[in-house]
């Protein structure tokens, strides 16, 4: 009996990853059920989880054909970012010019709100997906250059020095040393971004005047006052970008294993 | 032969701090193929001397001749992306050796410091005393006819550094004809157990205090009374009772 007792909770750790997450999803959920319930409050303002639940089925065709194309906007805005803030963050690394000339500048650009930016960038670009990129790409931008700089500075000098007396040039310590020891930052950066991508989609999307995806759809439903199905989109968004967030975890973990596997033995 | 002639370096204090001398007028000859193993405490700009060697760092005064140096840093300071064989063959890679050849490089080595059977490990699945062997080939391989080596047993333990002591005793003794060897260490028996001559260094500003050559046999055993009685003179000229 304690040993069937020790299996079960022996599976319970071994699984409390993505059960624990779950179970706080569920608890939520009942909370949110019986607060509608108790509270009265209209379904119009605050739709039940079940009415959410029906728009999930009923409205499957629609969400997915919107998820595609956010799907696409999110990872092309990525991968633009990625290109850009890698650069950048070289360039930051390698001249201490460009450090001075640009890294205020970034931390600035910042500040800018998300808000502002939207309907500047369709005043310049037009509408249609070249702002949404932009945009997408702009809010994926800071946390690759930060992520990726962090690692770069946080190469060991002596290696550094090791390397010299290799007689490596300049280029070749970037290759062999700084590069690699960049990757795992880099990575931090890209599952950062995943997170934020979605709110430049949506902002995007909802300035663009575009015509399909989920920030155009969860604008539709809400003036169409369809609550239900404006809380089902934000919920495939959610899932979208958890999704692509466990994604390029398990990417990472293939990649560059040897970065987790310096973090299992330091924390042993 | 590397020649160190009357070398002082400061280093300069940070805000509202003084000017620190790491070295002052310190004058240093090693013959080509010895073994010199510099001792003093720590901070008395051991690290400081062999960078000069290795060109790293230029002095304020004096002069610094040496053959090119390559250096075994005092941490093993391996990639944790590359397997062992390929760290070690490292600077060979930077010359521009091919991989399979250079590959072809190491593969004696390991054999011949215990380290068969482990080229494809990663260094963190490695223990330090490995981890260092691994590191000593990759400072061999760079090919150059000086080798600088940092305390490269200080963080080991007392059991795995006797053993690391006896390799690089052997290692160097094959190598003996072709290199130049400059130990640092603040382990006046690792001294004495390893090099040709003893070179003492004060404490800091750093000179030499005492130069004692070690006329004796190898292999060395610590317990040999010639080498009780060395340690007990490098002691005596740090200022230290034996």
């Amino acid at each position: 009996m304690t040993g069937a007792v020790g299996l079960a909770s022996g599976a319970l750790r071994r699984h409390a990853g993505w059960l624990l997450p779950l179970a706080t999803l569920a608890l939520l959920v009942v909370i949110w059920q019986l607060y509608v319930d108790i509270s009265g409050v209209s379904g119009l303002v605050f739709p039940p989880p079940h009415a959410v639940a029906r728009a999930l089925v009923d409205d499957r065709g629609t969400l997915l054909r919107s998820l595609g194309r956010t799907a696409l906007e999110i990872v092309c805005g990525i991968l633009v970012a990625v290109v850009f803030g890698f650069a950048a963050a070289v360039l930051i690394h390698w001249s201490t010019v460009a450090r001075r000339a640009l890294y205020p500048l970034l931390v600035a650009s910042q500040a800018v709100p998300i808000v502002v930016l939207a309907p500047i960038l369709v005043l310049w670009l037009n509408f249609g997906i070249r702002p949404i990129l932009v945009l997408i790409a702009l809010v994926c931008f800071f946390p690759i250059v930060v992520t990726t700089l962090a690692a770069l500075e946080t190469v060991d000098p002596d290696l550094i020095k090791l390397m010299i007396t290799f007689d490596a040039s300049r280029w070749q310590r970037f290759r062999r040393v700084e590069l690699p020891s960049a990757l795992p930052g880099l990575m931090t950066g890209i599952k950062l971004a995943a997170v934020f991508s979605v709110i430049g989609a949506v902002f995007g999307e909802q300035e663009a005047g575009s015509s399909s995806g989920l920030g155009y759809l969860l604008n539709a439903t809400l003036s169409n006052f369809e609550p239900a199905e404006a809380f089902a989109t934000v919920c495939v968004l959610s899932a979208f970008a958890i999704l692509l967030f466990a994604l390029l975890t398990v990417v990472e973990r293939r990649a560059l294993p040897w970065a987790y596997k310096t973090k299992e033995i330091q924390s042993r | 032969m590397i020649r160190v002639y009357e070398v002082s370096r400061v280093f300069p204090g940070r805000q509202g701090h003084q000017d620190v001398p790491a070295l002052d007028r310190l004058s240093l000859e090693v013959g080509t193929g010895e073994i010199v193993a510099v001792v003093g405490p720590s901070g008395c700009g051991k690290t400081t001397l062999l960078e000069l060697i290795c060109g790293l760092q230029r002095p304020d005064s004096g002069l610094v001749e040496s053959p090119p140096a390559a250096l075994m840093p005092q941490r093993d300071l391996l990639l944790p992306w590359l397997s062992a064989a390929d760290n070690a063959c490292l600077a060979l890679r930077v010359r521009g050796v091919s991989r399979a050849a250079a590959l072809s490089q190491v593969e004696p080595w390991f054999e011949r410091l215990g380290l068969s059977g482990f080229g494809q490990t990663r260094p963190a699945e490695l223990s330090g005393g490995m981890r260092q062997r691994v590191s000593f080939v990759r400072t061999l391989l760079a090919g150059k006819p000086v080798l600088a080596l940092d305390e490269p047993f200080a963080s080991l333990d007392a059991l795995t550094r006797a053993e690391m002591q006896r390799w690089l005793a052997s290692a160097l003794a094959a190598e003996r004809e072709r290199r130049t060897v400059v130990l640092v260490t603040h382990d006046v028996e690792e001294a004495a157990l390893l090099g040709d001559r003893v070179v003492v260094i004060s404490p800091r500003p750093g000179r030499v205090v005492a130069d004692l050559p070690v006329a004796l046999p190898r292999p060395r055993v610590r317990t040999d009374p010639a080498v009780v009685e060395l340690r007990a003179r490098a002691m005596q000229a740090l200022g230290v009772p034996a």
